[in-house]
């Protein structure tokens, strides 16, 4: 029997049964199309995450005071619970690496921030210019915070847009006085609207030199420090370094925890992957349903057309050209359920991009090969059982419908 | 042609044994016309199915063109059906969903015979029974009688050398009946071995050669 045969005849006894062969195919594509449409979803996750680290900057160390330590009871609590204060000297000292390229310290708090009758409550940070180049941040009106020593204090700030509107409306802001806390500032500069990046809504905040924010606090120890390598191949290096550094100054304790930003971005990226591939396997069970629905119907439509497979062994057919028969019928059902549900899962990747423009749904090629490859596997496989069944019939009794 | 030694065929009913067929010594020569009649339960159709290979004597022995068939495997009896028998069924048994040409092309396709090659030897079966003129018809478009003849080019299309009917009248009115009957007889003419299995007296009576069966054996032949 030649090939071509095979298929038309396979493809005529299924157009013989529309109704029950477009079921089958619509498992089958729900399945596929399942796949596709939770691995997107994965994907668009893990994009959308990797993508908010990625626009912190680049190459990013950042040191964050104190480090978690499994201790014994009683005194080595206390000693694993207090560590020492990250200062301005600590952030100073660490220039001196020859891999650090900038250097922010950060001090984070909370102040009420009034101007005439109008108050509100804003998160402050007390950093210096280098923050603003660090991050990216563009500016909407007038400059950052000026580009002085880390150890100047000055009466300005920086503020978000957000604030700007509330507290200025459509007057220009800049050269005006805000009272930030216990402190009168005037107003430098306003940044460009950006919305929240990585847990920081610079809309709503306010800016201020990291030595009126020490003031402003009360408090020499600082939150954070954003370090930004020259490149990223001395990442490593400056990591050496800055722990080297700290260590020293610290009399020999390192009590500061080092992360890169590249090891945040690995761990989410894992996350992220992980995650899509268990919705693309929890959807692939779907599959196997449908696999299983096909071998059901494929076992009906061997009992309806026992008395073809009697015939078909009257005219000399051989065992082998009734299992490829029926496992042809199979795979043609997997393999149009896969292209209708490959269709529809990118119809719907499709809406979905048309819903949430900002994230980024295309599903990644392994899933959509995956699916595809799944289907028509479970096609064979499910076929199998209801082809031998045919192949074994007795040919008399099949001749005679039974 | 055709050599049966002392064949056997026997069935298990519960704890009974039935033997349907009990040690039938037949010879049948090319070219020959045998009817085979007898009461239903007699064997006649369970050595029709032997004699086409569908089934398998219990004991004793089978040769077809000289070739000893017990030795053959589910390969070689498909391969033999296919090149030197022809069935003709009681209920036509075509395939519902194909057209009178595509029914008779079948064997030429299981045996994976060119395109062209079945076009040709399929149109000259069709035209064998007189049914040029209904090539693209499915069947639900064509008489019993019409059916049958589409049957018996299928039958024929391979160049068998044992054309094999089973009650080949049973569904049709007397008309069309005699006209297949007629078609089956012009192809015994021109050499086809021809085995029909019949209640009707008046067909069996045309075979050149009569065999009655009674209780799985041969109780009378018109020639022996």
């Amino acid at each position: 029997m030649k090939f071509a045969d095979c298929n038309r005849i396979a493809f005529g006894a299924l157009s013989r049964y529309p109704l029950r062969t477009s079921m089958m195919l619509l498992a089958t594509a729900i399945g596929v199309a399942a796949v596709l449409v939770l691995s997107s979803l994965g994907e668009a996750a893990r994009r959308f995450v990797t993508g908010e680290f990625q626009s912190l900057g680049t190459h990013l160390i950042i040191v964050i005071p104190g480090k978690s330590e499994t201790t014994g009871s009683g005194i080595g609590i206390m000693i694993g619970e207090t560590p020492r204060d990250l200062t301005l000297d600590d952030a100073r000292a660490l220039m001196r690496s020859s891999a650090v390229e900038k250097i922010a310290p950060v001090i984070v708090g909370s102040a009420a921030v009034s101007l005439g009758g109008l108050e509100r409550d804003v998160t402050v940070f007390g950093t210096t210019a280098a923050f603003r180049e660090i991050r990216q941040w563009k500016m909407m009106l007038g400059e950052f915070l000026p580009n002085v020593g880390m150890e100047r204090a000055a009466p300005v700030c920086a503020i978000g847009a957000l604030i700007s509107e509330e507290f200025f409306g459509r007057e220009p802001p800049i050269g005006k006085w805000l009272r930030v806390g216990d402190n009168r500032c005037r107003v430098v500069g306003v940044l460009a609207p950006q919305g929240t990046s990585v847990m920081i809504n610079t809309d709503e905040a306010v800016m201020v030199p990291i030595v009126s924010a020490q003031a402003m606090f009360d408090s020499p120890g600082l939150f954070r420090i954003i370090i930004q390598a020259t490149s990223r191949d001395s990442m490593p290096k400056a990591q050496q370094d800055v722990r080297r550094i700290i260590t020293k100054r610290h009399y020999g304790e390192e009590d500061v925890t080092v992360i890169t930003q590249d090891a945040v971005l690995n761990t989410f990226d894992g996350i992220f992957g992980a995650l899509t591939a268990a919705l693309a396997g929890i959807a692939s069970i779907s599959l196997i349903v449908a696999g299983v629905l096909i071998m059901n119907v494929m076992l009906v439509a061997v009992s309806q057309r026992t008395r073809e497979v009697g015939l078909l062994k009257a005219l000399g057919a051989k065992k082998r050209q009734i299992i490829a028969l029926f496992i042809t019928e199979a795979i043609f059902l997997a393999v149009m359920g896969a292209v209708v549900g490959v269709a529809g899962g990118y119809i719907a990747v499709t809406v979905m991009t048309g819903v949430y423009p900002n994230l980024d749904f295309t599903p990644p090629i392994w899933s959509v090969a995956g699916a595809v490859l799944v289907a028509v596997a479970s096609g064979v496989f499910f076929g199998i059982l209801p082809a031998r069944r045919a192949a074994d019939l007795d040919p008399i009794a099949a001749l005679s419908g039974q | 042609m055709i050599e049966l030694d002392g064949l056997c065929r026997n069935f298990h009913v519960g704890n009974q044994v039935v033997h349907a067929l009990d040690k039938i010594d037949l010879q049948i020569s090319a070219g020959e016309y045998l009817s085979i009649m007898g009461p239903s339960g007699s064997g006649k159709s369970t050595l029709l199915n032997i004699l086409g290979l569908l089934d398998t004597p219990t004991s004793g022995s089978y040769s077809l063109d000289g070739i000893n068939t017990s030795e053959m495997n589910d390969d070689q009896l498909a391969t033999t059906r296919q090149h030197k028998i022809g069935f003709v069924f009681q209920s036509f048994h075509l395939v519902s969903r194909m057209n009178a040409f595509e029914n008779v092309e079948l064997p030429m396709v299981l045996a994976g015979q060119s395109v062209t090659e079945r076009r040709k030897k399929g149109q000259l079966a069709l035209e064998q029974v007189g049914l040029s003129d209904r090539i693209s018809h499915r069947p639900d478009q064509l008489s019993g009688g019409e059916r049958q003849r589409v049957a018996i080019a299928r039958a024929i299309v391979m160049q068998p050398v044992l054309l094999l009917a089973d009650e080949p009248t049973g569904n049709l009115d007397s008309a069309s009946g005699k006209e297949v009957i007629e078609i089956m007889e012009d192809l015994n003419k021109r050499g086809l071995t021809l085995l029909l299995v019949t209640h009707d007296p008046v067909i069996g009576q045309r075979a050149a050669r009569c065999l009655t069966m009674e209780d799985g054996r041969i109780a009378k032949d018109s020639v022996g």
